[in-house]
């Protein structure tokens, strides 16, 4: 596990990175694992709950921002955003207060068209953005202006290189749950639902890994360090830029549209060339 | 033909009617095999059997055609595939797998995958074959019920076919869990659970099967022996009493002008049929090769080695075990109870039981129907559906709850591609799953009862044309088109059954038995539409237009 050695493996409360030679071998009860669910459930909770408070510690001044027009954002924020958030972005019975969400947060939700919300349903869902990224950027800049919270990520972890196994292995472990193996998606409770991650740019995979938008966990720096977000962004540009290696993928969604596949279109064309074999020739 | 020419002997000088080299050389090869084994008594019974030309009943075909893509693929397979569980790092092309320690098998597979020729499009035929394979077997299946085909003589046949199915998801399921990928280590999870859920010996049996505490290093190495020896033996020898049944109990034809109970219409075996069915084998091949060329399955490059503690979103097995994994699914939360310290996992065994009880409902249904029929003679004419309502109605039902089952192993696609919550989808799989069939068989009943009415109708009166006709006393009328006497055959030769009445035995009792196969056989039979005679026949084509 060379690779692995070289960058820095947080000690994160449930998952570990990359399981041991133990884990696989090891007598370990079913209950055991259940329990194990139980404290990875707690945990990341508790991650969370860490977090928040975590993220206020961390100062702003992202470059990105540092040239941001906070006034032409206050303005935006005040026609578009007011009537949800309240208009100090103190939060309403409709939305939920934006102090402290961070320069981070508005440029994910905003920039994946998620914000403003359009219509109510059980998850906030991407659509093509409403501002340029200018106006995204000088709305992001008043919010982070009101209270400290996480920032735009640096353009170094953005390039979408990386050790890419490393990524890999760090999506299986972390992510693959909701989003599936290959970023497909899946299905959450109640309608919600973990997005498909394909051609999702790598700002706003690292912003959606710090601010955990909805239903997705918050991993912070000591979940997964910057190193590692790049690897696991690193991961998905991989997945984007390779096609699958055995043709179609059919939506990568697994033995499901594989089933389907074969009964509709194997067997269905095997099926008519027999009933056209077998028709009578008049 | 070039066997059939007249043998070079009698024309000795005719340079020009001098059969070629490869003619002279077949008889020599015929003459040679003959008459060391003496095939040609055999070769000449086999080639006189007659095989009927329906559509439907090519589809066992197809599951033989595809099954032997899968040995002559799985060979290929066997040659590269190594089943050890043996940690070792990956060091092959995939990039995004590269320096990850992995067992020997994932290692093999993904080298199969990745670097060695023509690898992929293997695995790929291999496995797509494979659902070929068994979806085949089912559609045969529903063929052979549907028509009635599994009546005597056949049942014994039917229950070897059964067999077939369930060995053909046996060789499946343990295929799908020999790369030791993500997904394959997810689906043994599930066995493994399913297994410990079974009171008391549940952990024994599990400690047993993997050799230790899951996943253990043991279990790749079983399967494969299991997937590669113990059952395909098992397979291929079921396969040949099935075939040789077949031709020992003739083929099933539908009913048609010439076709009886006594004989069989078709082409025969050599060379019609022999030729086809060569022919055909290519396109089934063909068509498996065409898939796996342009389609991904099972990217176990994606899924990464197997480790106990990822899982991903959209975990399914492949589609034959999937009504196995819906019904797990189906189950309502708070099942399980303890007694002492023993959990009692009702969610686990109860999905087990309601799969059980199905699967010998399936394999016991030819006795049921006789015992119910107390039909003792022989059938070699294929039913239309609609003449045996009860039945393709009890078929409906179980291709509904089948259906429910299966639909429900896909519930959290559903959710997301059709933008539901996954827990009303569930819900409403629930309902369906036990409503559906009881809903399914009425319904069926029904149709197929209208469906014999409309054909009574017909034979009797003969189609609306739609020409409208003034008579000279001023009255309208439509004219109605016989059907030619061909036509007719198909419609009213069918069998008709009626409730079995209680009639006391030999010695003047009536046992419960007989009470209750009465019951249940009006329950069957009380509604019918009775074939047309003769006699309405005549009548009608005098009395009618
Ligand atoms: C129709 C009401 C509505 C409007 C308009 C709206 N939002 Fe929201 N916003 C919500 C709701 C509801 C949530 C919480 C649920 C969610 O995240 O989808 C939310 C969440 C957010 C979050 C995430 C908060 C967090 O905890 O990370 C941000 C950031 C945000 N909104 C920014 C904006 C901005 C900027 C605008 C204006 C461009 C805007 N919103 C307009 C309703 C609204
Ligand atoms: C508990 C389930 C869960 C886990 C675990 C999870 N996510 Fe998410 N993720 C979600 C949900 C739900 C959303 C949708 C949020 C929304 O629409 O506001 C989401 C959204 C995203 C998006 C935005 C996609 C888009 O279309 O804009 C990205 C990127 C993302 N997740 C990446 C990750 C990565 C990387 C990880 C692992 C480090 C991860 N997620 C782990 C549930 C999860």
């Amino acid at each position: 596990m060379a690779k692995s050695a070289s960058s820095p493996r947080p000690s994160r409360p449930a998952r570990t990175g990359r399981p041991a030679r133990s884990t696989r071998t090891g007598r370990r009860s079913p209950l055991a694992s259940v329990a194990l669910l139980v404290v990875g459930l707690l945990a990341t909770g508790g991650a969370y709950a860490m977090f928040t408070t975590a993220a206020s510690a961390e100062e702003g001044g992202n470059a990105s921002i540092a040239t941001a027009d906070k006034e032409n954002g206050e303005k935006l924020f005040q026609a578009n955003c007011a009537t949800c958030h309240g208009s100090n972005g103190e939060g309403t019975n409709q939305a939920p207060t934006l102090l402290g969400v961070g320069a981070a947060s508005v440029d994910f939700q905003v920039g994946t068209g998620r914000m403003p919300m359009a219509v109510q349903g059980p998850q906030a869902e991407r659509k093509p953005p409403q501002f340029t990224d200018e106006q995204t950027k000088d709305l992001a800049a008043y919010i982070a202006s009101l209270a400290p919270g996480p920032d735009i990520p640096a353009d170094e972890y953005l390039t979408g290189k990386g050790d890419v196994t490393e990524g890999a292995e760090l999506f299986r472990i972390n992510c693959a749950m909701c989003h599936n193996v290959a970023g497909a998606g899946g299905a959450l409770t109640e309608g919600k639902f973990a997005p498909s991650l394909k051609g999702v740019s790598a700002a706003h995979i690292y912003e959606a890994m710090i601010t955990g938008p909805q239903n997705m966990p918050v991993f912070n720096d000591q979940n997964i360090s910057p190193e590692d977000k790049a690897n696991i962004i690193a991961y998905l540009t991989y997945l984007d830029e390779h096609a699958s290696p055995g043709g179609l993928d059919l939506g990568d969604l697994g033995p499901v549209s594989e089933g389907l596949f074969v009964w509709i279109f194997a067997l269905g064309s095997i099926v008519a060339i027999t009933v056209w074999l077998t028709a009578k020739s008049n | 033909m070039t066997t059939t020419a007249p043998a070079p002997a009698t024309r000795p000088a005719d340079a020009e009617q001098q059969p070629s080299r490869g003619t002279r050389f077949t008889s020599w090869a015929a003459n040679y095999v003959d008459e060391r084994t003496s095939m040609s008594g055999l070769v000449k019974e086999l080639g006189r059997k007659i095989f009927p030309d329906h559509w439907s009943f090519m589809l066992g075909e197809v599951a033989l055609y595809s099954f032997v893509v899968i040995l002559l693929s799985g060979s290929f397979l066997t040659f590269f595939f190594q089943a050890s569980m043996a940690e070792v790092e990956y060091d092959g092309s995939y990039v995004p797998l590269k320096g990850l320690e992995m067992s020997a098998a994932m290692q093999s597979a993904l080298n199969i995958s990745f670097d060695i020729r023509g690898g992929l499009l293997i695995r790929q035929i291999h496995h797509w074959a494979a659902l070929l394979f068994v979806a085949a077997i089912g559609l045969h299946m529903l063929r052979v019920f549907f028509t009635g085909a599994f009546r005597k003589p056949r049942e014994v046949n039917w229950v070897v076919g059964f067999l077939l199915f369930v060995l053909a998801m046996a060789e499946g399921f343990t295929g799908y869990s020999l790369p030791d990928d993500l997904l394959s280590g997810n689906g043994l999870r599930i066995i493994d659970g399913m297994v410990k859920g079974v009171p008391f010996f549940g952990t024994w049996i599990s400690y047993l099967l993997f050799g230790g505490e899951f996943p253990g290093t043991q279990i790749v190495g079983r399967l494969y022996t299991l997937h590669i020896l113990l059952l395909p033996a098992i397979l291929v020898a079921l396969l040949g009493v099935h075939m040789l049944l077949l031709i020992v109990n003739k083929h099933t034809q539908f009913a048609g002008p010439g076709r009886t109970n006594d004989n069989v219409v078709g082409s025969p075996i050599m060379p019609v049929f022999a030729a086809k069915a060569g022919g055909f084998f290519f396109i089934v091949f063909g068509v498996i090769a065409l898939v796996a060329a342009t389609v991904t399955i099972n990217p176990i490059w994606n899924y990464g080695p197997y480790d106990p503690s990822p899982v991903s979103a959209g975990t399914q097995p492949d589609w034959y075990i999937g009504f196995a994994d819906g019904a797990l699914r189906l189950v309502p939360p708070g099942w399980e109870f303890m007694i002492g310290p023993y959990t009692v996992s009702m969610n686990i065994l109860v999905p087990i039981l309601v799969l059980l009880v199905f699967l010998a409902l399936v394999a016991v249904y030819p006795f049921f129907e006789a015992w119910i029929t107390n039909d003792k003679r022989e059938h070699h004419i294929a039913d239309r559906p609609r003449n045996a309502p009860a039945r393709t109605a009890i078929g409906a039902a179980g291709v509904t709850f089948y259906a429910g089952l299966w639909s429900a192993a896909s519930s959290d696609l559903i959710a997301t591609h059709f933008k539901l919550s996954i827990e009303s989808v569930t819900h409403v799989i629930q309902a369906l799953t036990i409503l559906g069939p009881i809903v399914a068989f009425f319904v069926t009943k029904r149709i197929c009862l209208a469906l014999q009415k409309k054909d009574r109708e017909i034979a009797l009166h003969g189609f609306e044309s739609g020409r409208i006709v003034r008579l000279p006393g001023g009255e309208y009328i439509e004219v109605h088109e016989q059907l030619s006497e061909y036509e007719r055959w198909r419609l009213v030769s069918y069998e008709e059954y009626r409730p079995v009445m209680v009639r006391p035995d030999a010695r003047g009792r009536i046992s419960q038995g007989a009470k209750m196969r009465s019951a249940i056989s009006g329950w069957f039979f009380e509604d019918r539409i009775a074939p047309v005679t003769n006699k309405e026949l005549e009548e009608g084509s005098h009395g009618h237009h």
